[in-house]
């Protein structure tokens, strides 16, 4: 076994667990306190990126681009909750995945429309484009360690806002008992408005971070929209630290079955057989894992309390 | 019964379905079969969809995956038998039969996992499931991989009817949606669907009453499937071609959007779905490149104001045409 390249997939499978938790968080956020399936999720991902782009181009600079992106994606997002999402809230399941889905082939087109069928390439900086000695001349891309960085970041601080803070008192109270606080006077829509909007700046956070390891282009969304359903149902809808938990999970799992499983199948079949189904097993992992931890735990591995 | 203006439309659309190729044969625009041929496999398969979304309240995200398992019957058999001169491969009742065992064997499977969960989770183990096999196909070199197979004939029916001109397999097709149509009416008002649709209402109560919930729904799960997978073979030998993206999760989308489109829980509004999302996505693409840019608003317009679909407007009609009608019987009296 090659140490070094397990390495190096290991943190290559963190770093895209973390591009999943930027994702997921807000997700099952959404869902767990508007009860609101967005399949729309993936194009605020795909919009941050094109964002960071486009900013990038004009502010010749990355970092600025990124920072300004943010924003821009939050108050998209805002504007998209007023616009479309708001009276969705209240509907069946079944009405919101076929408005949002309608929403989606919207934005695809929209993107389409306004950049140009072209994906687009996000240059990075040069500090960030080499990469970093770790240890014993392992090297690894230093944009990649940055990602995993800014993701535990933003993990610790959702944390201090969910559990430390008067809006984050809001949220866990809105998750739990909606009629109740907008009883006791809370504004339950600007508070959901704020929310969707929080999730949107944090998928396009991860748009904006994987522009430019992956191209951007349209659709980009809609992959990393069903592996992010895949984190949020396996951690327990509704759940953070779920989330946090599934995405790490189903990123290692994700990222270490497409390396290492051509070689663990040779192992015990020919050397044919492991090259053709090592592909495709791969990439069913993760959603074999979802049913086994369905078919245990229907409600996901960390259930919301209350529900 | 009474001719309301539901009623007229639904037999007006059913006979207009029944004579496209005479028309599109005496305008000489034979395209207009081939078009019409999808919308009727794409209604096959919204009615199977109906059946487990509309009746039983179940929102299935990987219904194109019947659609996949029936075209790979297809577009495996046929290469077979072209390639390495396996006729019988190519045989159509051979594919349609074993289009119907795997596809209720994998109903039967993703069914007995799936409902075990509820609401959201069902959804999207569903979906996950589609996305498992959907990578199976892509992964599968064999039999084209991502780039899938080009049919190099359609299947051979025993001469008993040849379906490699469009109109007889129009026909096929046609006579496969009645069938559909009918066993869904026929099993809709059995016991079993008053049990499928009591679930749907109230599964508790259903399950104090006494029945086994789950047993019934999982029927019900592999029968849709099984419809669905007959659509399958039918689509593949319309288009010619077999590619994993006939069950990509876009595709299981487009059917809950024509059976919503439509409107759920009713016999033939998945039909009018299949035909009125075919039909927009065709005059739309006509006018504009960009045409999902108006599509995909259409639908949350939809979604927000047109509960019921277009079925639920014609109700809407027959109940402003009932009241006229009265008014005017009063005014007669």
């Amino acid at each position: 076994m090659n140490w070094t390249l397990l390495l190096e997939q290991t943190l290559n499978g963190f770093q895209f667990g973390i591009l999943l938790f930027l994702l997921a968080a807000g997700l099952t956020l959404i869902f767990g306190i508007m009860d609101l399936i967005n399949l729309a999720h993936g194009s605020l991902y795909m919009m941050g990126a094109y964002f960071a782009a486009t900013l990038t181009k004009w502010t010749g600079s990355f970092l600025l681009g990124a920072i300004l992106a943010i924003p821009a994606c939050m108050a998209f997002g805002m504007i998209v909750e007023m616009i479309a999402i708001r009276t969705l809230y209240t509907r069946n399941h079944l009405d919101q995945v076929l408005a949002t889905f309608g929403l989606i082939l919207f934005f695809n087109e929209f993107v389409r429309l306004i950049w140009g069928p072209i994906g687009l390439d996000i240059p990075l900086p040069e500090v960030l484009n080499g990469s970093v000695e770790l240890f014993l001349g392992i090297r690894y891309p230093a944009f990649r360690l940055v990602i995993i960085a800014v993701g535990i970041l933003v993990a610790f601080l959702l944390y201090l806002l969910v559990s430390r803070t008067k809006l984050g008192m809001l949220i866990r109270a809105g998750a739990s008992n909606r009629q109740m606080i907008s009883a006791l006077g809370v504004n339950i829509n600007f508070l959901y408005t704020i929310v969707f909007g929080l999730g949107a700046a944090l998928a396009g956070l991860a748009g904006l971070m994987a522009g430019p390891i992956m191209t951007v282009e349209i659709g980009m969304g809609e992959g990393i929209l069903i592996i992010t359903l895949v984190v949020i149902v396996i951690g327990g809808v509704g759940s953070i630290k779920g989330a946090f938990v599934a995405a790490l999970l189903v990123g290692l799992i994700d990222t270490l079955g497409r390396s290492f499983l051509p070689d663990i199948l040779g192992l015990f079949f020919s050397n044919d057989v492991a090259d053709t189904a090592a592909p495709a097993i791969s990439s069913m992992l993760i959603y074999l894992l979802m049913a086994l931890i369905l078919a245990i735990k229907p409600q996901g591995l960390f259930p919301p309390r209350g529900a | 019964m009474k001719g309301t203006p539901r009623i007229i439309f639904i037999v007006i659309l059913m006979l207009g379905l029944g004579v496209v190729p005479l028309l599109a044969d005496y305008f000489d625009e034979p395209f207009y079969t081939v078009m019409f041929s999808r919308m009727l496999i794409l209604s096959i398969g919204a009615v199977s969809l109906n059946l487990i979304l509309g009746f039983g309240g179940m929102v299935s995200f990987g219904h194109a995956v019947y659609l996949g398992i029936g075209s790979y019957m297809v577009g495996i058999g046929t290469m077979h038998a072209v390639e390495d001169g396996i006729e019988w491969m190519a045989n159509g009742f051979l594919q349609i039969t074993l289009a119907i065992v795997f596809s209720a064997l994998t109903g039967l499977v993703i069914g007995a996992i799936s409902l075990r969960t509820r609401g959201v989770y069902f959804i999207m183990i569903t979906l996950a499931f589609s996305q498992m096999l959907y990578f199976v196909a892509v992964g599968n070199e064999r039999y084209g991989g991502d780039d899938g197979l080009s049919l190099y004939m359609r299947s051979d029916f025993n001469g008993l009817i040849d379906i490699t001109y469009d109109n007889s397999l129009y026909y096929l097709n046609f006579v496969i949606l009645l069938l559909s149509l009918y066993l869904s009416h026929r099993l809709i008002n059995s016991r079993f669907g008053m049990v499928i649709r009591g679930a749907k209402s109230n599964e508790q109560r259903m399950r104090a009453i006494g029945f086994p919930v789950f047993r019934y729904q999982l029927v019900a799960f592999v029968i849709a499937g099984t419809i669905c997978g007959i659509a399958g073979v039918l689509s593949a030998n319309q288009t010619e071609f077999v590619n994993p993206s006939v069950m990509h999760w876009t595709r299981s989308g487009d059917l809950i959007i024509m059976t919503v489109l439509g409107g759920l829980g009713t016999l033939f509004g998945p039909v009018i779905g299949a035909v009125a999302f075919l039909f927009l996505e065709e005059f739309l693409s006509g006018i504009t490149e960009y045409w999902q840019l108006y599509f995909g608003p259409m639908l949350v317009l939809v979604v927000i104001f047109a509960r019921g679909g277009i079925d639920g407007m014609l109700v809407g009609l027959d109940k402003w045409w009932s009241r006229n009608s009265t008014v005017k019987n009063e005014e007669i009296d």
